[in-house]
């Protein structure tokens, strides 16, 4: 491993207006080596990110390539200098063909500067063939599902010849197979010698693929070494800068009468024989793979996709929900997954986040009183132990977690009987996952009844009574917490049979 | 029904902290010392003495009252415009709705209907032609920009299938009220209609839980519908209210000008958006205020007012307005990076 | 390329052909070749400046003020005509043509540089670039006798059966064919307004393609300021007022889609096309001409509905069943 770093970061910097997000990290990466960033939600990985790909400017510090000071001010000189990254989100062009998507920017010319299409489809679909996907070059990208467009944003990382990989959660839209199949990828990439920076939350697959770890905090670098040399607790310790053991603080509580009840729940494409019942005090995990309809069907419940069949009983009653305000007004709401976009409403204050879906609570006859509102915010938040300068603080300035918190509350505050929390956890940091789960048993302690999608195995065994496990649609098997086991829900998500 | 999640709450780690967070962190004199609408009464302002020490005709109370006519009706659409476009939708059409109401109204004298009949004619085809915008762009969910374009024309379209180049004149003594008379000495019916409107709409957005939809709308559709905001319901009502307010503008307009041809209103879409840009609006929805928008049609309407007494014709006006609302957007943002720059 | 956008122009052809086909069925001549040579000429200016639109709503941006640039620019040549009759022709479109680049770049450099949403900034120019003619003009009209007979002439010039404005527009559908299709910049518009974040990362400067999308609108805007102006013979402030929305009315018949990153030269020729088949057809069928507005309101309704029909993404299918079905 004495191979001299393809790239090196040495006492880097970056400040923002009333942040400091870096302050004097150094990084080396090595050709033919897969590097794991480590840190929580706001420890600087992406401001890092921003930096290697020139899209953010270090206020001090210098970046060597093969030893040699240089700067990247722009995003394109960091791409020549064959530094290329993967996002979480893969960002690629939805109405460009593929072949275009692998070689925008660095498409190759003939005569006075002109596109050579047929030489980029050839060459596009040599790189494809290169990372094992058999792609027509010249199709939209749109018509293409996730694992191909990570396949796709792959092959341009190929085709920029580039040496330094950068992948930021490239796992977190992916399935079980599709998973497996970007691990053997990166395997090759390290084969063929570039160095890798690989950005992920899951511990089991950064001892799965990564050599070395560097574990950020607070915009420091605090421990790096040989993967092969620590520990996953070792390494959450770093994170946090304290000791959090995987506890779920579950509380016992007594499972009362059923809450809701559905029954022949179906759509035309996205799932079918949805039956189950929910009770009193009780949390149901819906677990399964990314894509099973777990979310389709939650939010076919709260009226926003309409079921084609299938009916839902509230406390015995036949229930009609055509619209989320429906579902509120019934007394069911649902946390969604995308907070940015489906959950928080940035641009509005916190207090009128919490307030939205109980405004005919806080207003007279349609008038509004502010009083009331900022006490009902001030209720529901405190309970999460929400962290803000003040409640009329743009809910966009807060990080992940608190605007969960916010988002969370929200929900509350309509005093629902159902709450179904969808990846409450995805994507926050590890003090405001153990907020969300305390505050998850309390409510269910209180006697609300709480669905909990999720596709954390320790997540479902740690917080869930009972669990359905979805797969394509269907309910593939359910367990009640004491048959519960991690192998039997992968083997039911995927569709595995059990040995005869 | 009990509250259920009376639970006490504690936090990640077993200790609960008592972290006090304050409603507001400034006072209500500093938010609006800050706000766009300090900003914009400070152009009024200057506007103001500018024009006093110019024309000796300015500070008179029946040229003041005069010149209010050429903003209330716009002033007026620009009321519910600044709502749609809060809630991220924009309305072009509302000349063409003028013209097509007009028009109608127009059509509705030829058969011998008196006033109450003409303004109710007027209102029904204001509120139509609002409800097939918002029929299309709720309903089948197309771009309000594009649709209201396509409407444009066909409002406009349909006036000129009707009259042609001809005009419709002939309207009652009683509906010349609407644009001609006076309620109490210098002020006029359409100024105080535009003051009423000015609370009336300050109050819907402001004070009620409406308006509170129409800003989660605006910043962000899909969490409001998520939160149980009838998202679609709202933005065709929106669509009514500009119709119906066009439909308002255009009894005042056709009541002042005495006829109706179908080039009436002509361009006046552009100069509605205008004003409720200057007003402070953002035009990709999601933040205004209805104050602002007030403002902004003082301002318009002096600065016409102040031009027109020192002979500059209007056209010469239309370059001032185009480069008050581009530099009264782009100065915000040339000090926000002058400060970056030098706390740098 | 043809397999990326090749149905919303086979609707169009379908529509266009269509239409003419009823047209002629109650007015034979309208088919004639010469009398189809003058539809197209007669829509030659309109597709000449929807292309350079087409550019700007790839970008997610919109120009508003490409009528008042054309009136503007129109307006300076036929000044600089009056004032120098001998001035070559030639010279005098590319000042017409620089003007409009002028123009464009400062709505281009108020986007780019200071962020201000597109629509703002081109409904102040919009206002603006009208003053400035009547500034420049004091109001006056330049009227034909004022105006060189080599000016008027050009665009009438009958070259192989075309006049010379048409053969113009078919240039400039080739430059943009090329430059759409073969060139970075034509790939880097599509780039900018489907993903303007992912442009970011792919090395595109969002901001300075959106600047060369404006110079080029302004750029086409100019050139049809001269060809309208010698083709009607008369310059005055109000020429082609309200003709902006006939522009963007043109790409979007064409199915260049407003949120940006989706559109193609033919539809957008197709689509000008279409609004002058209509224009032309009205008189010649006992159609009022005042009908003329009513009808193209309504095809820029159908034109957006039917585009957005297309454009909706396909639902993901989780159903296995139901896979082989819809997939």
């Amino acid at each position: 491993m004495r191979t001299k770093p393809a790239i090196a970061l040495e006492g880097i910097s970056k400040s923002f207006p009333g942040v400091r997000a870096l302050s004097k990290v150094s990084l080396a990466l090595h050709p033919g080596s897969v590097t794991a960033l480590v840190g929580e939600n706001g420890a600087g990985k992406s401001t890092l990110v921003k930096i290697l790909t020139g899209i953010y400017q270090p206020d001090e510090g210098v970046i060597r390539v093969d030893g040699a000071p240089t700067r990247f001010p722009s995003a394109s000189s960091a791409a020549r200098a064959g530094v290329t990254a993967i996002h979480q989100e893969t960002v690629l062009f939805d109405e460009l063909s593929v072949a275009e998507n692998i070689f925008l920017g660095h498409a190759p010319r003939i005569g006075p500067g002109l596109i050579d299409w047929r030489k980029m489809n050839a060459d596009a679909r040599a790189l494809l063939a290169r990372v094992g996907a058999d792609l027509d070059p010249s199709i939209r990208l749109r018509d293409l599902g996730i694992a191909s467009k990570h396949l796709v944003a792959i092959a341009r990382a190929l085709s920029i010849d580039a040496r330094v990989v950068i992948m930021d959660e490239p796992t977190a839209a992916l399935s079980h197979k599709e998973i497996h199949e970007l691990y053997e990828l990166v395997d090759r990439l390290k084969a063929d010698g570039k160095a890798i920076l690989f950005i992920s939350h899951k511990f089991d697959e950064i001892f799965r693929i990564a050599d070395r770890y560097t574990v950020f905090r607070d915009g420091s670098m605090v421990g790096e070494g040989l993967i092969a040399e620590t520990t996953q607790d070792d390494l959450v310790r770093l994170m946090v800068g304290r000791d959090i053991g995987q506890v779920f603080p579950k509380q016992a509580v007594a499972i009362g009468e059923p809450v809701l009840t559905v029954s022949g729940y179906r759509h035309p494409t996205e799932f079918e024989d949805i039956n189950f019942e929910l009770r009193r005090g009780e949390i149901l995990g819906f677990y399964g793979l990314v894509g099973a309809g777990r979310s389709e069907f939650m939010q076919s419940l709260i009226g926003i996709t309409k079921p084609s069949a299938g009916a839902v009983r509230l406390d015995g009653e036949v229930r009609v929900i055509r619209s989320p305000a429906d579902a509120i007004a019934a007394g069911i709401v649902y946390v969604p997954e995308e907070r940015g976009r489906q959950g928080a409403i940035i641009g509005l204050p916190i207090f009128q986040n919490v307030t939205l879906p109980s405004l005919s609570r806080t207003s007279r006859a349609g008038f509004l009183r502010l009083a009331e509102e900022f006490a009902l915010a001030r209720d529901y938040t405190a309970r999460l132990d929400l962290r803000a300068a003040s409640f009329d603080q743009d809910v966009g300035t807060l990080s992940g977690g608190n605007q969960q918190k916010v988002v969370i509350a929200k929900w509350l505050a309509t005093k629902p009987k159902v709450i179904i929390l969808d990846e409450p956890t995805k994507g926050i940091d590890i003090g405001s996952k153990a907020a969300v789960h305390a505050f998850m048993s309390e409510l269910a302690a209180s006697g609300l009844s709480v669905i909990m999608v999720s596709s954390e195995i320790p997540e479902i065994m740690g917080m869930a009574d009972r669990v359905i496990v979805m797969r394509e649609g269907r309910i593939a098997a359910r367990f009640e917490r004491d048959a519960l086991s991690a192998e039997g829900l992968v083997r039911a998500a995927a569709g595995i049979r059990e040995a005869a | 029904m009990a509250d259920v999640q009376r639970a006490d709450g504690h936090g990640a780690d077993g200790q609960r902290v008592a972290r006090h967070i304050p409603d507001r962190r400034e006072g209500r004199a500093a938010r609006m010392l800050k706000g766009w609408e300090a900003l914009l009464v400070a152009v009024a302002a200057a506007i103001f003495l500018v024009n006093s020490f110019a024309s000796p005709y300015f500070l008179d109370p029946w040229n003041l009252s005069d010149a209010t006519f050429n903003f209330t009706e716009k002033a007026m659409i620009a009321f519910a415009m600044a709502l749609v476009i809060i809630s991220g939708e924009i309305d072009l059409s509302v000349a063409s709705i003028i013209a097509l109401t007009s028009t109608a109204m127009g059509y509705a004298v030829q058969l011998g209907f008196d006033t109450p009949a003409l303004v109710t004619v007027g209102l029904a085809t204001g509120l139509l032609c609002g409800a097939l915008n918002g029929a299309l762009v709720t309903g089948l969910g197309l771009p309000s920009i594009v649709v209201t374009i396509g409407t444009m024309s066909l409002f406009r379209g349909l006036s000129f299938i009707i009259l042609g180049d001809q005009a419709f004149t002939g309207y009652p003594a009683s509906f010349s009220w609407f644009g001609q008379g006076y309620v109490w000495w210098v002020f006029s019916f359409e100024f105080c209609l535009f003051l009423l409107f000015a609370v009336v709409y300050g109050v819907l957005l402001h004070r009620t839980s409406f308006g509170r939809t129409i800003y989660a709308i605006g910043n962000n559709p899909t969490a409001a519908l998520f939160s149980g905001v009838r998202v679609g319901r709202v933005k065709f009502l929106l669509f009514l209210l500009t119709g119906l307010m066009s439909a308002v503008a255009a009894i005042c307009l056709t009541a002042r000008l005495g006829s109706t041809r179908p080039s009436i209103a002509l361009g006046w879409e552009l100069e509605v958006v205008t004003m409720v840009v200057l007003g402070g609006v953002n035009i990709l929805g999601g933040s205004g205020t209805i104050p602002g928008v007030v403002l902004a049609a003082l301002i318009m309407g002096m600065v016409t007012f102040g031009f027109g007494l020192l002979n500059v014709p209007g056209i010469v006006m239309s370059i001032f307005i185009g480069l008050l609302l581009i530099t009264v957007i782009a100065l915000p943002i040339l000090y926000g990076r002058l400060r970056r720059r030098v706390t740098h | 390329m043809k397999r990326l956008s090749g149905n919303r122009e086979m609707l169009l052809v379908v529509a266009i052909v269509a239409l003419v086909a009823l047209i002629a069925l109650r007015f034979p001549p309208f088919v004639t070749p010469g009398n189809l040579v003058n539809v197209y000429n007669d829509s030659s200016i309109l597709i000449i400046l929807a292309l350079g639109q087409m550019a700007v709503i790839l970008t997610r941006c919109i120009d508003l003020s490409m009528a008042a640039a054309l009136a503007l620019c129109g307006m300076a040549a036929a000044m600089v005509n009056a004032a120098m009759p001998g001035l070559p022709i030639p010279l005098l479109i590319l000042i017409a043509m620089a003007l409009g680049t002028v123009l464009g770049a400062f709505n281009g450099l108020l986007v780019w540089k200071l962020d201000i949403p597109p629509i703002v900034v081109t409904l102040g120019t919009l206002t603006i670039y009208r003053g400035l003619i009547f500034l420049l003009s004091g109001g006056a009209w330049i009227n034909a006798h004022q105006m060189s007979p080599a000016f008027k002439a050009l665009p009438r010039l009958n070259l192989l059966g075309f006049p010379v404005l048409s053969w113009l527009s078919l240039a400039m559908i080739a430059i943009m064919l090329l430059v759409m299709r073969r060139t970075p910049l034509g790939r880097a518009f599509f780039a900018v307004g489907g993903n303007p974040h992912a442009a970011v990362y792919t090395g595109i400067d969002v901001g300075r393609t959106r600047f060369l999308a404006y110079c080029l609108s302004g750029m086409l805007a100019g050139l049809s300021g001269y060809l309208w102006v010698s083709r009607y013979a008369v310059a005055y402030v109000d020429i082609a007022a309200g003709f902006e929305l006939d522009i963007i009315a043109a790409c979007v018949i064409g199915g260049v889609s407003i949120a940006g990153g989706i559109g193609s030269v033919a539809g957008t020729v197709l689509g000008a096309l279409f609004l002058g088949v209509i224009k032309n057809a009205l008189p010649v069928i006992d159609i009022s001409p005042f009908a003329q507005m009513a009808i193209s309101g309504t095809v820029i309704i159908v034109a957006v509905a039917v585009n957005a029909r297309s454009e909706k993404r396909k639902g993901r299918v989780i159903l296995k069943k139901a896979e082989a079905t819809h997939g």
